[in-house]
């Protein structure tokens, strides 16, 4: 059953995949282009069978407060916005940050700023890369590019947001979202029992029983020379991750003179431009950064003295690039090239930036 | 006699409930924060449910109240304990949770949570300090502050045409249709002191009920923001607080 092929949209795929990876609480607020993940879950009435609650909050606020809660609690838990939504969880998502708690965060972006448009876009890569709300903290970033990818990074999203005690976010678009494609998706995990909570996650606020000192959340401590301790321990840890969860894929790398760089709904647009670039006798590669942050950031500077330039190819203003130039560090020109407000860039548009940059 | 000869178990009248631990509190002298954190913890001691319950501190002076009870606690951001303490009591509806909050962080930046949390009737109990005033931060307007009353962001006396109306925020919850039980009550006497307890015991045990939510006001001094002695500040909030924020059950379903 598990391995049976589906055809359904991205933000289906999330909700589905969600309810089989033994997830406890989803909290939400409606929003464009995302809002069939909680309508999918409604429909799906999960709390009859795995015992999974789903709660439409009365703002992304009261959300992501409720996440933390059930997070505190240990339990498996999540939210999914789009840009705007996901601004008024930013408050929400440090303090999850700063009290160290898992959970899953679902950004399916739409073009900004303010109330934008609904079109797809990837305008909050800073937003969800470079911390978002307030203090020295990091959230794991999943660049999804397919609907098969949907539901693969909410596995590993809850994965990673426990095996770290970290806030993961899925950073997807409008389109990826929207589009359907087919799917597998993941088996069926229990939920975690409460003796599999209480023995494996020491911190939880379950109730406390006779035999332990009360287990408190909180990111609150007033010493600064503690608070500075604090900080530090964050940091070794935002450095074994940078370490070991760098995540990214290759096309068409080996032998690349020329390079893309895109992540999401771009990385597919340039795959097609690195097919007719070959076409056309042009050694154009992609690297897609599957982990925005930690970023693939030697992995792109392995190429650095190979290619003869860069290209960040973005549904953005331009973003991505700085991590991109600090990758290269200056050995290889690094261009960009993008498209604003929930348009979409062609392959034939990005082939030209590439021709004009032709030796 | 001695002090070791009279220090006996049957001359014992009065101890400190197990559940509240030794650190000292860092609330100022008068102020009714102690005495409620008091009643919690015997209650939760004489009902047996130390374990099973969680807490929620709000921000505001009882920010640090997860320091003083022997009980797993979450400390929320400010105004969103009722939004915490909906996911606690729905993932682990076999536990009590209650939240702690104040004037502010209930009916001013959390009146959202507050009242959606209400309206849903999440089987949560809302232990709610109005002392009319910003203690933590130095004494600012509360939305609860008095007409007239004198506050750092309103020295001359809260204006209504600039700053509106006290919020009688219990008042609103109760016509909630959520809300099972709600009741105002203070802690400036002994008498006040069993009501508030007895209050504060029935909200809890309601919370197992499914029936809705419980709203337990207490109305309460701050001396240090008041700038009057505690003997001074129970008075006051007899004569002023009381006439505006009147004892007793609004709603008992």
């Amino acid at each position: 059953m598990s391995e049976e092929i589906k055809l359904m949209k991205g933000n289906e795929a999330i909700a589905h995949a969600a309810i089989r990876c033994g997830c406890d609480g989803y909290f939400g607020y409606p929003i464009t282009p995302q809002s069939e993940i909680m309508e999918t879950l409604m429909d799906e009435q999960p709390w009859k069978t795995t015992g999974m609650v789903v709660l439409q909050a009365e703002s992304e606020v009261a959300a992501i407060n409720m996440v933390y809660g059930g997070a505190g609690c240990g339990k498996k838990v999540m939210t999914s916005s789009s840009s705007p939504g996901i601004s008024l969880k930013q408050e929400g998502i440090s303090y999850i940050a700063g009290a160290e708690i898992p959970c899953l965060i679902v950004n399916v972006m739409r073009g900004g700023p303010g109330l934008g448009t609904i079109q797809a876009s990837q305008a909050d890569y800073f937003q969800a890369v470079k911390g978002g709300g307030h203090g020295d903290y990091k959230v794991i970033v999943l660049a999804p590019a397919s609907v098969q990818e949907m539901a693969d990074h909410t596995a590993l999203g809850f994965d990673l947001a426990f095996k770290y005690l970290n806030p993961v976010m899925i950073l997807a678009d409008g389109i990826i979202g929207q589009m359907m494609e087919k799917v597998i998706l993941p088996p069926f995990t229990p939920r975690f029992t409460d003796e599999e909570i209480k023995a494996k996650l020491p911190w939880a606020t379950y109730g406390k029983p006779a035999s332990r000192k009360p287990n408190v959340i909180t990111s609150l401590e007033l010493e600064s020379i503690v608070m500075e301790q604090r900080n530090l321990k964050f940091q070794a840890k935002y450095r074994k991750i940078e370490e070991n969860e760098v995540r990214f894929e290759e096309f068409e790398c080996e032998d690349a003179e020329y390079m893309l760089v895109a992540f999401g709904t771009s990385a597919r647009v340039c795959q097609r431009a690195v097919e007719i670039a070959r076409e056309q006798g042009i050694k154009l590669g992609l690297i897609r950064p599957i982990t925005l942050w930690p970023f693939p950031t030697k992995e792109i500077a392995s190429y650095a003295s190979k290619v003869k330039c860069f290209f960040s190819i973005e549904m953005n203003a331009g973003q991505m690039i700085e991590d991109v130039r600090l990758a290269v560090n200056g050995k290889a020109e690094v261009e960009y090239f993008g498209r604003l407000g929930g348009v979409v860039p062609s392959p034939d548009e990005v082939i030209e930036v590439v021709k004009a940059k032709l030796v | 006699m001695t002090i070791q000869d009279i220090i006996k178990p049957e001359n014992l009248v009065y101890t400190k409930s197990k559940i509240l631990n030794d650190t000292p509190m860092h609330y100022c002298p008068g102020c009714s924060h102690g005495v409620v954190h008091k009643l919690i913890a015997e209650i939760i001691e004489e009902m047996g449910i130390q374990e099973d319950v969680i807490g929620v501190a709000p921000v505001g002076c009882a920010v640090f109240a997860y320091k003083y009870f022997d009980i797993d606690f979450q400390e929320a951001a400010h105004g969103r304990a009722p939004a915490v303490a909906t996911a606690i009591k729905r993932l682990m509806p076999n536990k009590y949770v209650f939240s702690y909050q104040g004037d502010g962080d209930m009916a001013a930046i959390g009146t959202a949570e507050t009242i959606h949390a209400c309206n849903r009737g999440e089987n949560i109990v809302m232990i709610y300090i109005n002392n009319g005033i910003y203690g933590m931060t130095g004494g600012q307007m509360a939305p609860t502050t008095l007409e007239g009353m004198k506050t750092a962001t309103c020295p001359y006396g809260r204006n209504t045409e600039l700053n509106g109306y006290p919020l009688n925020i219990t008042d609103l919850l109760s016509r909630l249709e959520g809300v099972r039980y709600v009741t105002r009550q203070s802690v400036h006497n002994s008498a006040s002191v069993r009501k508030a307890k007895h209050a504060i015991k029935k909200g809890l045990e309601n919370s197992m009920e499914g029936k809705g939510t419980s709203v337990i006001e207490v109305v309460s001094t701050c001396s240090s923001g008041w700038k009057m002695t505690p003997d001074q500040s129970n008075k006051w909030m007899v004569e002023n607080m009381f006439p505006a924020y009147p004892m007793g059950d609004l709603k008992d379903l």
